[in-house]
């Protein structure tokens, strides 16, 4: 039987659950021994010039080693986003101006970590402050600049340069448009970043928190002025990044600069509170839909405006709108489509990837566009939906867009996720709550979505090595940091060669082991790296029946693996000469070292729909439901599957109704803390209903799509319409997300103020 | 989230204790459950000089009936108040207030009386206590004290404790099978109430309304008056000052008191 397809438990989690993972901040490597403490001194200012910075007294405080400022750096700004404007570089540590709270302007190393946090309270930096920018449609006008040698606030933009077609929506005989907001959002990985270096002649070992281990080699080297071999970059267990972690974080260049400075090797751990002003953010975009068609419900025109928020310093938030555009139509045939989008920086902190990473974007636009339509039409929002996804018989289909889908069943998802949820039955009883008048009001909201998973690099390295103790060792560039690579990719060589899992080690985040690979974002591991090691095993299993055929004096067209013995064995022969795969190995060194190259991205989609109950007299929502329809392909282990796709509702309802990050008009945090910042527990949430279809992929031979950002695709716009659904009959026809209590009651508040 | 260097005591005896809080006067902060003292101070919003660490004084931690009353020890911790037999009994308003207190290890640790004695206008049981129009024991120096909850509070995190004195004691009278309900609303279950009402044998106590627990005085005397559930609970905000924060305007604070004072109200009359 085979093992794929089955839910396998982790075989992470037993030393996960007993003894603990091994993050950065825990790493015993005895070449850090006697390490430095870097703390850094951050600023509690959103946007001021830095008149001076005294560190005499902190330098002079017990255990104090060094006390470095920017003037003392000899390396550059680095633009941490290639496609940003060149001028918005970004210092490792702010001498003139700081753009956001929680900027770094000097950094402490002391011998033990608590002396230095305690001198860095003792830097004492006098800054003269300048006018403050927080939001980016404000940001827009260029009046208050971050980068004065920028000449502007704009970072890129996109379709951007000619004024839009205003003709675009003639001959619709309806038109809907309506601003949104599509909130900014925190990470908040379990574990906070951290970084450890040390140097072994002119070569730097790192260790990062991060997901791409390759990658940060490259930025890193880059900014330290090195090639690329002298840069060692090691992720040990990673705690959690939901695309927060994807890009290297100038502390981790700061550490490995400050050790080689220093003589000596360097750990830093960032704090919670660093962590929620210093670590990249997620999300952060305005956007205006303006939807059109025709009275029966068929949409023919959708038009989609971007101002993403940078923060202050460009990074991959720079991107977002990309694929926030490439994605704009979503599941929908629509003929005309339009969008633009441009990039501001504001004195926030910096955005970049955060789960779904432009796509949540662009499918809570067109949802909302399209409930706003159905609205205005008087029809059901399902049937309208219905009516406009693109059809089966169309794939692979090229949006107007030009994006290539490469297949879908986008009605019959919707089908089934209304059927799963017992729609109609649901609608009676919306019907006779509003009947009744009943203070806990019902609403039920459908999305459907399509994204893009794999979108970055299509290429991906695998090797795998069979040995003569008859164990495996499996090297991939794909990352984990909480997926379960190590059960995956250890089942898709078991199925080849017969291997138990318990002798197939899976390794990675390595940079000297593994020097190519594109880490883990983007749904993209199993599409890239899974298959490449399904091809490395397959071709691991070519080569040793190729040396197999000699001893068994058979062709190699006779022989087959015997996945009962891991052996090579001759095909109809029972009781026949075999060779094991150790034996082959202990002869010659058994390995294979492929690439896979699927050449193109994949198209994941699905249908959720969530059932709430608001409570119109205090605006409280709770979900009660939510159904959700979530075809990758076939499932390669299903309880792997599954995790992602309960974290990624989770997420998604909680961008719906609870997260956000705030800031007062002077740019300080409002949010900084978990009291305050509102991350669901299980208490806030419903059992999920989780449904199966699926649609395999052509581009690959396995058919897998990417799972791991679905959840949070499908499930806000689901959410968000729910509400707004549940109170449609008051007259509302849109509330911004997080839909809060406080939101939902000033909407129900002012609905009733203007109908008396 | 490292605090400022502290020293620290942990007293066998609350003698011991009283003595040394004497001695060290203002430089010294009281540790019982700790979590709203840990969480100041690990962020260096806080930094006493001296912690006086009384969370494990059994002399504090007791639940007994004495008389008309309940005396419950300061140090009992919320879940103890959760599952006490005889709370339950006598006073079920605390239990079920109790077990709103954040979380299982927030409430395996918090204690009534550091609760009372930080005096957080969003803690769930001054507000409880206020409702039962309970009373604090204070021990000091100069001996003992008792002042009723009405009393207590001067302000945000301020009452009439002097520095020198320490919560030692609640005393709640017996209600035995007066009507009461605990109206709580949070965006999460575990966060601090938005607002928050305790009913209790007709009186009202309300959470994070003002700068202190308050009592819904003209909610009260229209009860009394014999006007209708609605038409008091419509009375609720009068005389509070409820603070805004990104959960909520003093507008919706002033709505919602209202909607969760009717149903407390409602839940009480049974």
């Amino acid at each position: 039987m085979s093992i794929l397809g089955t839910r396998v438990v982790r075989t992470e989690d037993p030393v996960f659950l007993t003894r603990g993972a091994t993050y950065t901040d825990d790493l015993t490597d005895e070449r850090l021994t006697g390490a430095l403490h870097l703390t850094l001194v951050r600023s509690p200012v959103a946007h001021a010039t830095i008149a001076s910075i005294d560190t005499s007294e902190a330098l002079a405080a017990p255990g104090v080693v060094a006390v470095v400022t920017g003037a003392d750096l000899d390396i550059d700004p680095a633009l941490l986003f290639p496609g940003a404007n060149k001028a918005m570089t970004r210092p490792f540590l702010a001498s003139e101006r700081v753009r956001f709270v929680g900027e770094p302007v000097a950094a402490v190393l002391s011998e033990e970590l608590y002396q230095g946090e305690d001198a860095a309270d003792l830097v004492d930096v006098d800054y003269d402050p300048l006018p403050v920018v927080i939001d980016p449609l404000a940001s827009a006008n260029d009046e208050t600049l971050l980068f004065p040698e920028a000449g502007t606030n704009t970072a890129a933009a996109y379709n951007h340069d000619e004024e839009p077609d205003a003709g675009f929506f003639d001959g619709c005989e309806v038109v809907v448009t309506r601003d949104l907001v599509n909130q900014r959002l925190a990470a908040a990985p379990l574990e906070t970043r951290a970084a450890s270096a040390f140097w072994e002649g002119d070569r730097v070992t790192l260790y990062i928190s991060n997901q791409n281990a390759q990658g940060g080699r490259d930025e890193i080297a880059g900014w330290l002025g090195l090639d690329k071999d002298k840069v060692h970059v090691i992720l040990p267990d990673v705690g959690g990044g939901f695309g927060a972690k994807i890009g290297s974080d100038p502390e981790f260049g700061l550490v490995a600069w400050l050790s080689r400075r220093q003589g000596r090797p360097v750990r830093w751990n960032e704090s919670r509170s660093e962590n929620m002003t210093g670590m990249v953010q997620g999300r952060a975009q305005r956007q205006t839909v303006t939807i059109g068609g025709t009275r029966e419900g068929k949409v023919t025109h959708y038009r989609l405006d971007v101002v993403q928020d940078a923060g202050a310093y460009p990074r991959l938030g720079t991107f977002l709108p990309m694929f926030t555009r490439m994605m704009a139509p979503g599941t929908y045939d629509i003929e005309n489509v339009d969008s633009r989008a441009r990039v501001v920086v504001t004195n926030t902190t910096s955005i970049a990837a955060y789960r779904g990473a432009g796509r949540p974007e662009a499918t809570a636009a067109i949802e909302r566009a399209m409930d706003l339509f159905a609205a205005e039409i008087g029809k059901d929002p399902a049937e309208v939906r219905k009516l406009n996804v693109v059809s089966p018989d169309k794939f692979p289909f090229t949006t107007k867009g030009g994006v290539e889908y490469d297949s879908g069943e986008y009605a019959k998802a919707i089908d089934l996720a209304l059927s799963e949820s017992g729609y109609a039955e649901l609608r009676a009883e919306q019907k006779a709550r509003r009947e009744r008048g009943d203070v806990r009001q019902m609403g039920i909201g459908v999305s459907s979505y399509v994204e893009i998973t794999g979108g970055g690099a299509f290429a991906e390295d695998a090797s795998v090595e069979v040995h003569a103790d008859g164990s495996v060792t499996v090297l991939t560039g794909t990352s984990p940091h909480g997926q379960g690579h190590a059960t995956a990719w250890a089942m898709l060589a078991s199925e080849h060669l017969g291997i138990g899992l318990d002798k197939i080690t899976v390794k990675h985040g390595d940079t000297d082991l593994i020097p190519s690979g594109g880490g883990t974002m983007g749904s993209r591991s199993l599409q890239t790296g899974g298959i490449a090691v399904h091809q490395a095993a397959g071709e691991l299993v070519d080569l040793a029946k190729q040396r197999a055929a000699d001893l068994l004096e058979a062709s190699v067209d006779d022989l087959e693996v015997d996945t009962d013995n891991a052996s090579i064995t001759v095909r109809g022969v029972p009781g026949s000469k075999s060779v094991t795969f150790a034996d082959l190995a202990a002869a010659e060194q058994l390995k294979v070292d492929t690439t896979w190259d699927g050449k193109k991205p994949t198209f994941p989609f699905g249908a959720h729909v969530c059932v709430v109950e608001v409570d119109t007299e205090s605006g409280k929502v709770t979900v009660e439901k939510i159904i959700a329809v979530d075809d990758a392909g076939p499932i390669l282990n299903p309880l792997l599957c599954e995790g992602q796709r309960h974290g990624g509702i989770a997420q998604g309802i909680a961008q719906a109704l609870l997260e956000e990050v705030v800031y007062d008009e002077e740019g300080q945090p409002l949010t900084g803390t978990f009291a305050d910042y509102g991350i669901p527990s299980a208490a806030e949430l419903p059992s999920f209903d989780l449904v199966e279809m699926t649609t395999p992929t052509p581009i690959n031979p396995m058919g897998y799509k990417g799972i791991g950002e679905a959840g949070t695709i499908g499930s806000t716009p689901a959410t968000q319409s729910a509400v707004i659904d549940a109170l449609s009959h008051l007259g509302i026809r849109h509330i911004d997300m997080p839909l809060t209590p406080l939101r939902v009651w000033e909407a129900i508040n002012a609905a009733s103020e203007a109908s008396s | 989230m490292i605090p400022l260097a502290f020293d620290y005591a942990r007293p066998d005896t609350l003698d011991d204790a009283i003595a040394l809080l004497a001695e060290k006067g203002e430089d010294a902060t009281v540790l019982a459950g700790g979590h709203s003292l840990i969480p100041v101070m690990k962020v260096r919003l806080g930094a006493p000089e001296f912690v006086i660490d009384i969370g494990r004084l059994a002399e504090l931690d007791y639940i007994r009936v004495e008389g008309d009353e309940v005396a419950i020890g300061a140090g009992t911790k919320h879940r103890d108040l959760v599952t006490s037999e005889v709370l339950g009994a006598e006073v079920p308003l605390v239990p079920a207030v109790a077990r709103t207190v954040g979380d299982p290890q927030v409430r395996a640790r918090g204690t009534l009386g550091g609760s009372l004695a930080h005096g957080d206008p969003a803690s769930d049981l001054p507000a409880a206590v206020l409702a039962l129009d309970g009373s604090i024991v204070l021990r000091g120096p100069r001996g003992s004290r008792t002042v009723g909850i009405a009393d207590f509070y001067t302000g945000v995190f301020s009452s009439v404790k002097e520095p020198d004195e320490l919560v030692v004691e609640i005393r709640l009278p017996r209600k035995g099978d007066a009507g009461w309900a605990y109206e709580k609303f949070t965006r999460r279950s575990n966060d601090w109430a938005i607002v928050a009402v305790a009913v209790c044998d007709g009186k009202v106590g309300l959470v994070n309304m003002g700068s202190t627990a308050l009592r819904a005085t003209a909610t009260e005397e229209a009860l009394t008056a014999g006007k209708s559930i609605a038409e008091a609970a419509a009375l609720a905000d009068e005389g509070t000052e409820p603070p805004a924060d990104t959960s909520g305007t003093p507008a919706y604070r002033r709505a919602l008191v209202k909607v969760l004072t009717r149903r407390a109200l409602e839940t009480a009359a049974g």
